[in-house]
């Protein structure tokens, strides 16, 4: 019993970062009152820049690059949205088309279709006095971005709730021409968010080539990146609650995998595309209670003019 | 375009008030003073030396502060952040609360304002949030304040009492710029009044040398004006219905305009059959609290009830209930005829309910139709807008000039897309819509809301109108002034509850603030 819960425990961990950080990056965009609907296209964008880069420089420094990839499609949203005032899902949407289909050209064009070669995995960290306390050991042995995952949503509760930008953060959300009328730059937060939030959908996406797998692949992040959106609104747009709803939704998707190897038995009673499903169901049933949008910021989605009320 | 060649001096230690008309650029004029609208051409000097604003951080540098009529304060935050946005203390690079909290504590009361820092905004009266803002002001040091229609949304009561801090703050020295529409109100408190009119200043004056209707002479511009709007003339009058008062206490008859339509002249609370009677209401806002808590009321055919109360106290959601927009939680009522329970939009309006939302565009109009295309809306199936599945192009048009030429909407072009035209004509576009189905109860809210005072008076000549026709009409308006003006009867809503029911002859301005403000009393 507890080897399976550990084996759950343990593999809900290396799910999580992925989605922990792509969580975060979007409700850092749409606290400011941008919609981040593309967070599913940095994503993409920040895996495979992560793995084509993996190819040629230590692991660490790709995932840099696939960090930068990810604020790269980000500022095209920036500038978009901010800059030119259009539809923010379209924009969003967009993205995610482009990255979907610009990755799997330059896929199979460089690479064939079976996924870039192989690269170097970050290295996992063993901690050596956890491994053997039972539970608590599903801590050991994980990459370094499981434990940038266990820390980071707290610091970013920490920015939003008790800093002066997080103040302008939320502030600009809710009401920008508010911000506007004390003077502050209503665009510049908007980008910095916007930005920030393309760094951490980047890292989310690198992970997923560099620790959870060892290349990208033609499908990667296969919806993760609206997985993280949805954990974002269950958790209220708030850092921990987003945390709270990603390993949530990471122990999901453990929980599938750890179905299918199990109990195969299982496998004979429910088809396997059912529990291949499974997470994303449990992602829109999740969605389906909390019901109304009541917590999303009041300006999320509709762009800052100055000379409008 | 809203300004064009205007020109104002602000003194130092002066209480200085702008009137004009809506869309006469008294707010652009000040926007731009405060840095949020650039100007095109013209300059600006303070102290002798001219001044560019790039941006509001210039102006709250050069000491000028603003509060604006649209309040910009962030709902979801404390009164205190709020007032600190933007400056705000650190300790060891994180926010310091507590400090934001005692400095806020310290600014309200050295101005004399009762403010809790760590209240939420959202949860504060539209009073308090006013205080707010002017606290925001002060709090960055401004010397010089313009405070853009501060009072149309305040009752009596706090209308007075922002006199008073208005005049406490000019006697500590400071400046304050006050714009209005509000006649009277400004002649109590203004050492100067400058006029603007169609984007220039075109006079200026001293209360003590002028009157309530020389200065609504000069906001309207008399000859040229009065030229342009056939069918209802322009006067002193007719401006009383919007903007200014009667003569206090003396009570509502005193305020009420001439009638500016023949129709309008011979009413007397004609009594007619009920065709609304409604108990107990109870509704749920948007927000998910309650907004209507035991609302009980009666509307009979032929007369005006008008909703009076602060924003926020549940008019909206009983419009709703009443135009089948919002589920009734509780109580009961007929309405015309049938149960109030269970009313869709369709069910309302196939019984004789007609509606002029408060949000026209949202609710009122599709603004990129054309003209014609909104008159039919609603009606779209029914002749003379349609014969069987098939539009009736030559009816709808026959029927919209008809409608365009006797509600005066300017210009009288059936073709031309909604939005073309000004919010007075789109409103009367709404109201000539609403009142072609012969409404047997009419659900108005704000009708007047952001017109002009030609619009104002054609609107509630209509209004009128629809009343000798025998229509019940309820008429939610946040514009004390036109529910004393139009109502045979008015009830007062305060936080979902009915607080006040007055008979017209026993409307009384500052009894209708105490309501508004939630005192009981006995119904009246």
């Amino acid at each position: 019993m507890f080897e399976v819960l550990h084996s759950l425990l343990f593999s809900t961990l290396d799910a999580a970062p992925a989605l922990v950080f792509a969580a975060l990056g979007a409700m850092l965009s749409e606290r400011a009152g941008v919609v981040s609907v593309g967070v599913e296209g940095m994503m993409r964008t920040g895996a495979f820049c992560a793995a084509v880069a993996a190819l040629v420089m230590p692991t660490p420094l790709a995932v840099l690059v696939g960090m930068a990839a990810g604020a790269g499609i980000a500022a095209v949203h920036g500038f978009l949205s901010i800059r030119w005032r259009s539809d923010q899902v379209v924009s969003g949407m967009a993205l995610n088309l482009v990255a979907m289909a610009g990755g799997t050209f330059l896929l199979e064009s460089l690479y064939g279709p079976n996924g870039t070669p192989a690269i170097t995995q970050l290295s996992r960290w063993n901690l050596p006095g956890l491994s053997h306390v039972p539970l608590l050991g599903a801590l050991s042995g994980h990459a370094a971005p499981t434990y940038l995952a266990l820390t980071l949503p707290f610091l970013f509760h920490l920015l939003l709730s008790r800093t002066p930008l997080g103040l302008r953060l939320r502030a600009v959300g809710d009401k920008p021409h508010a911000v506007a009328t004390l003077g502050l730059s209503v665009p510049a937060l908007r980008w910095g968010a916007v930005l920030g939030g393309g760094l951490m959908a980047g890292l989310g996406g690198a992970v997923l080539s560099t620790a959870v797998l060892d290349r990208f692949e033609q499908h990667t992040p296969a919806g993760l990146g609206f997985m993280a959106l949805a954990a974002m609104v269950f958790g209220r747009w708030t850092p921990l609650g987003a945390f709270a709803a990603a390993l949530f939704f990471a122990f999901g998707n453990a929980l599938r995998i750890g179905l299918a190897s199990s109990a195969p038995w299982l496998l004979d009673l429910v088809p396997q595309g059912f529990l291949l499903a499974l997470p994303y169901l449990l992602t829109l049933l999740v969605l389906a209670l909390q019901g109304q949008r009541g917590h999303a910021p009041a300006a999320l989605g509709t762009p800052y003019e100055q000379e409008s009320r | 375009m809203s300004l064009e060649d205007a020109s104002l001096d602000i003194r130092t230690g002066e209480l200085l008030a702008v009137v004009g008309e809506n869309g006469a650029g008294k707010s652009s004029l000040m926007n731009v003073l405060y840095g949020l609208y650039h100007p095109d051409a013209g300059t600006f000097q303070m102290d002798g030396k001219p001044v560019r604003f790039k941006s509001p951080r210039d102006a709250i540098a050069k000491g000028i502060g603003m509060v604006h009529q649209h309040f910009m304060l962030v709902p979801t935050l404390t009164v205190a952040e709020n007032v600190v946005l933007g400056r705000e203390p650190t300790k060891r690079g994180l926010l310091d609360l507590d400090r934001a909290c005692d400095e806020v504590a310290a600014t309200a009361k050295r101005f004399g304002f009762q403010l809790d820092p760590r209240a939420r905004v959202d949860t504060l009266t539209v009073g308090s949030q006013q205080k707010v803002e002017i606290v925001k002001a002060l709090h960055r040091g401004a010397q010089v304040l313009i405070l853009d229609e501060p009072t149309a949304v305040l009752t009596p009561q706090e209308s007075d009492e922002l006199s008073q801090v208005m005049r406490g703050l000019v006697a500590q020295g400071r400046t304050v710029v006050l714009i209005s529409h509000k006649l009277k109100e400004v002649l109590g408190v203004a050492d100067r009044v400058a006029v603007m009119r169609r984007g220039r200043t075109v006079a200026e004056v001293r209360p003590s040398e002028t009157t309530v209707s020389e200065l609504a002479a000069l906001m309207v511009g008399e000859g040229s004006r009065g030229a342009a709007m056939t069918g209802v003339p322009v006067t002193a009058g007719a401006v009383a219905s919007t903007g200014l008062s009667g003569t206090g206490t003396t009570g509502a008859m005193e305020t009420r305009p001439p009638a500016p339509s023949s129709i309008g002249a011979s009413q007397e609370a004609a009594t007619g059959p009920v065709v609304l009677e409604a108990k107990d209401l109870r509704a749920t806002g948007e927000n998910g609290r309650p907004a209507l808590q035991g609302v009980s009321l009666t509307v009979r055919a032929g007369e005006i009830v008008g909703i009076a109360g602060v924003d926020g106290n549940g008019q909206r959601e009983l419009a709703e209930v009443l135009t089948g927009l919002r589920k009734l939680e509780g109580g009961e009522g007929t309405l015309l005829g049938g149960p109030l329970a269970g009313l869709t939009p369709a069910l309302a309006k196939a019984r004789g309910v007609g509606h002029v939302p408060e949000d026209r565009l949202a609710r009122a109009v599709v603004k990129a139709m054309t003209v014609e295309e909104n008159v039919a809306l609603g009606r779209h199936r029914q002749p003379p807008f349609a014969r069987g599945p098939w539009v009736d192009f030559k009816g709808r048009r026959e029927r919209t000039d008809q409608l365009l030429a006797t509600y005066d909407v300017r210009p009288p072009d059936p073709t031309v897309a909604l939005q073309a035209l000004s919010g007075g004509n789109q409103q009367k576009v709404v109201v000539a819509r609403e009142l072609d189905a012969d409404p047997k109860l009419l659900v108005v809210v704000q009708p007047t809301r952001g017109l002009d005072i030609g619009a104002v008076a054609q609107v509630h000549a209509r209004l009128r109108e629809a009343k000798a026709r025998g229509a019940g009409v309820v008429m939610v308006s946040l514009d004390l002034e036109e529910v004393l003006a139009l109502s045979d009867r008015v009830y007062v809503l305060y936080e979902g509850r009915v607080t006040g029911h007055f008979a017209r002859e026993h409307l009384d301005e500052r009894e209708l603030g105490r309501r508004m403000l939630g005192a009981e009393g006995s119904h009246g």
